[in-house]
């Protein structure tokens, strides 16, 4: 996730007190986290954006890691090996996988078939590729064959589970 | 005009036609206020879109249209999406053109610290790492002082943001670069003087024999 908002989504999670480590490359936008964290109440990871999607798509495909130029220099290259590829230097980046992915879709179709809308898109089809299990919600369900082909992001096999909207 | 929007303006006269540009937030976002009329650029929001409009009228906002902080946007015609690997692989694999960013301090080599202050604020790297290290030009925009002391330090002492130094700082004082390594002063602000900078600037800085007061009357 990028976004952890107080009150909505895993932001709920945070509130609640259930969450013990984050794996984000932002909290800034929830103040109960940025409290957690100082407290040590809850292990945070910041990640640099471009490195949680890369690490995480890794772990979607059976890569065991990627190399990136992002953080060589800076904290983020502490305790991490670094690979030179023709002169330039690229940090060693593990893949990450969940036991869990929460998905949000803007159509699903009764297969598990999702589309995205707009910026929604963002870490949803990245995600779905990458945990055991994937919960996907969506604005709308629509009939199979409704969502064309070409326009299937997230295909059904990698959905586990469907919720419907209250 | 205010420091904010004289910064934005004299970003903006470094945009051409054709431009991927990746705006930050704070003073960096209202560059997209000055781009030219007859000037065709792209703008990236490194949460999936090319193609931000402007900020959308009282009740037009689309709650899946947002900017990577979660304001509401708008997509101008022409726009197109994608997912979050693939806007950073547009950002780290050299596709934007230009990148412009706030920032904490800029030292006198050109290095950027902007994302974090042990301690008291941590509120994560977002993309910014990824945009120093990846986008073809890195503009810094920010106030030349904060509380009466210089940004245009010597030597970082906030964490990093990347080990690339970038390639200009836009201040309401003035435009400084990095042409051999080595902070130089390429421009003053209207109605500040060489010797103004020199004063409320910690780092050294290269002096050229000419150095041109920006204009105004930009655009």
């Amino acid at each position: 996730m990028t976004q952890l908002v107080p009150g909505k989504g895993i932001g709920k999670l945070i509130d609640a007190g259930l969450v013990r480590r984050i794996t984000a490359s932002h909290i800034g936008l929830n103040p109960t986290a940025q409290k957690q964290m100082f407290s040590k109440a809850i292990e945070i990871e910041l990640i640099p954006q471009g490195t949680l999607a890369e690490r995480i798509r890794a772990g979607g495909c059976g890569l065991g890691g990627v190399l990136t130029p992002t953080g060589v220099g800076t904290l983020v290259a502490e305790g991490k090996p670094i690979h030179n590829v023709a002169g330039q230097d690229y940090l060693i980046e593990t893949a990450l996988r969940a036991d869990f992915a929460l998905v949000q879709a803007f159509l699903a179709d009764y297969l598990g078939n999702l589309a995205y809308a707009l910026t929604a898109r963002n870490f949803n089809p990245i995600m779905a590729m990458a945990a055991n299990t994937v919960i996907a919600a969506a604005e709308h369900i629509v009939p199979v064959g409704v969502i064309a082909p070409d326009h299937v992001v997230t295909p059904a096999p990698l959905v586990d589970y469907l919720i419907a909207n209250g | 005009m205010d420091p904010q929007n004289l910064i934005a303006k004299r970003v903006a006269a470094e945009l051409t036609s054709g431009m991927l540009v990746n705006l930050g937030i704070g003073i960096p976002t209202l560059v997209a206020n000055y781009v030219p009329s007859d000037l065709k650029v792209f703008f990236q929001s490194e949460n999936g879109l090319i193609g931000t409009g402007p900020i959308p009228e009282p009740g037009m906002a689309h709650p899946l249209l947002t900017d990577a902080g979660g304001r509401p946007i708008s997509a101008l015609p022409g726009a197109s999406t994608f997912d979050s690997g693939m806007s950073f692989g547009l950002i780290r694999g050299g596709h934007v053109d230009m990148t412009v960013l706030g920032g904490l301090m800029v030292d006198s080599r050109g290095h950027l610290a902007n994302w974090m202050i042990p301690g008291k604020m941590v509120p994560g790297m977002g993309g910014a790492m990824d945009l120093v290290a990846g986008a073809k030009q890195v503009i810094v925009a920010m106030q030349h002082a904060a509380k009466g002391k210089s940004k245009i330090v010597k030597q970082c002492t906030l964490p990093l943001t990347s080990a690339r130094p970038v390639n200009m700082v836009v201040t309401d004082m003035a435009v400084i670069g990095f042409p051999d390594g080595r902070a130089t002063l390429l421009e003053t602000a209207p109605g500040i003087s060489v010797a103004d900078v020199v004063a409320a600037t910690e780092a050294e800085l290269i002096i050229p024999s000419n150095v041109p007061q920006w204009s105004d009357t930009l655009h």
